[in-house]
């Protein structure tokens, strides 16, 4: 049985390994380079997220799938369980931790409250005045394009191709060649709408930036409690505190979202606010030296929850994308939905909530 | 005047940059790359960052680009 995905990101890397895993003769197409895209632009964050309970589903099962990789993952993809401290800024918000720590309790997330005492310990270049926060102690951190390189490597792979069409177990190469398959996976991340335009998804742009090496300066990944409200709001324009360590003491600061910009350029107007909210948390930044920034597009549906399912009316082409600013964590999640479609199996967790249809205007 | 270099006082002379008063005082280790091997100056005109050196506390302060100043605590390596 033959496959074919589209797009060599993490998300198409991971669903060519499970297909090829299970048996497909598998290939990997890519515009560019495997790992790319907004693999390559975003943090590799892997993180359990609370906003509905098939996000969550989604986001714990591939979690558990990372944990299970750990012990065969290269150096090269930077493996850390950092945990992810979520930082409320005043009681209001700290009101919602003891409540959250206890949802995720009740569905076998471990977490720990944070009062302002211990949250300057664990933290200590969090701005003092903080009411405190959670973490959640198994979360991580990748390099993500790294890991997508692993996850697809044996996968054989076509590089620097362009898909012009999508039909029901065939494509069309925009060198007018047509392959066919009995699967045709499409992992195209934001860029899917210009093969699918009923598919209500759209690009969203998003900015970070790296620090020179400041060993031992932050231990977690450190997250606004607020940072829901920008990821799964549907304002132009929004930042959110997000500042990940990476293994050489650099960090990473994130984030913000926008829709309706097409240039990839960095917008000082979004850099500025990103920082300013960033230095609210960690004044300590404004002293340190940004050695670099880029942007990327997050591919995100209407609902903030991805499409993984068969194309409405198909029985051989599947779409894997729509997976906003959780692509790291959850792409082993769509990698196993997706074979487990492919061969008609029950999947780990209620996959219905991710159909197309539901994203689809006929 | 006198700098200190890793809590060692040296005697520098005025007018002088950073990284040539390290170099005449004999040190070549400025800092480590991500594998720890050793760094120093390269251009000497404040564009290779290989120079960097943690000055009165600031970190990676490029030492080919700041004049000695009397009392300087320059932390290399």
């Amino acid at each position: 049985m033959r496959a074919l995905v589209v797009g060599g990101g993490i998300v198409g890397a991971a669903c060519a390994r499970t297909l090829a895993r299970d048996g497909f003769s598998t290939t990997l197409l890519e515009k560019q380079v495997v790992g790319g895209g907004a693999t390559a632009a975003g943090m590799g964050h892997i993180v359990v997220m609370d906003d509905s309970e098939p996000q969550f589903a989604l986001t714990k099962y591939s979690r558990d799938l990372w944990d299970s990789l750990v012990p065969e993952l290269p150096p090269e993809v930077e493996f850390e369980r950092r945990g992810t401290l979520w930082v409320a800024a005043d009681e209001e918000e700290f009101s919602f931790v003891a409540p959250k720590v206890a949802w995720y309790g009740a569905r076998g997330v471990r977490a720990e409250v944070l009062d302002a005492q211990a949250i300057s310990g664990a933290e200590p270049m969090l701005r003092p005045g903080l009411a405190g926060g959670f973490v959640v102690n198994e979360d991580s951190v990748i390099y993500a394009p790294c890991a997508a390189a692993w996850l697809a490597r044996g996968v054989e792979r076509r590089v620097g191709v362009r898909i012009s069409e999508v039909g029901d177990g065939w494509l069309r190469m925009s060198d007018g060649d047509k392959m066919e398959a009995d699967l045709v996976v499409v992992a195209g991340g934001a860029e899917s709408v210009a093969l699918f335009p009923q598919l209500k998804m759209k690009p969203r742009k998003g900015h970070l930036l790296i620090t020179d090496r400041y060993p031992g300066a932050v231990h977690h990944q450190l997250v606004e409690l607020g940072y829901l409200k920008s990821a799964h709001g549907h304002s132009t324009e929004s930042v959110a505190f997000n500042i990940q360590p990476r293994k050489t003491g650099q960090l990473l600061i994130g984030s913000s979202r926008q829709y309706g910009q097409t240039s990839s350029a960095l917008e000082q107007h979004m850099v500025r606010k990103m920082l300013q909210r960033a230095v609210e948390y960690l004044p300590g930044l404004a002293e340190m030296s940004v050695i670099r920034g880029w942007t990327g597009f997050r591919a995100a549906t209407e609902d903030k929850l991805p499409v993984i399912g068969y194309l409405p009316g198909h029985t051989k082409t599947l779409l894997a994308t729509g997976h906003e600013g959780l692509g790291i964590t959850t792409s082993l999640a769509t990698g196993e939905i997706v074979a487990d479609l492919a061969l008609g199996r029950v999947s780990g967790i209620d996959r219905s909530p991710f159909a197309v249809e539901r994203m689809w205007s006929e | 005047m006198r700098i200190r270099v890793n809590g060692n006082s040296i005697e520098v002379q005025e007018g002088t940059s950073l990284a040539a008063a390290l170099e005449n005082a004999g040190l070549t280790l400025f800092r480590r790359s991500v594998k720890g091997e050793p760094r120093g100056p390269l251009c000497g005109m404040g564009i290779c960052f290989e120079c960097r050196v943690a000055v009165d506390g600031v970190a990676h302060t490029k030492a080919c680009q700041v004049q000695v100043r009397d009392g300087m605590e320059v932390i290399c390596g």
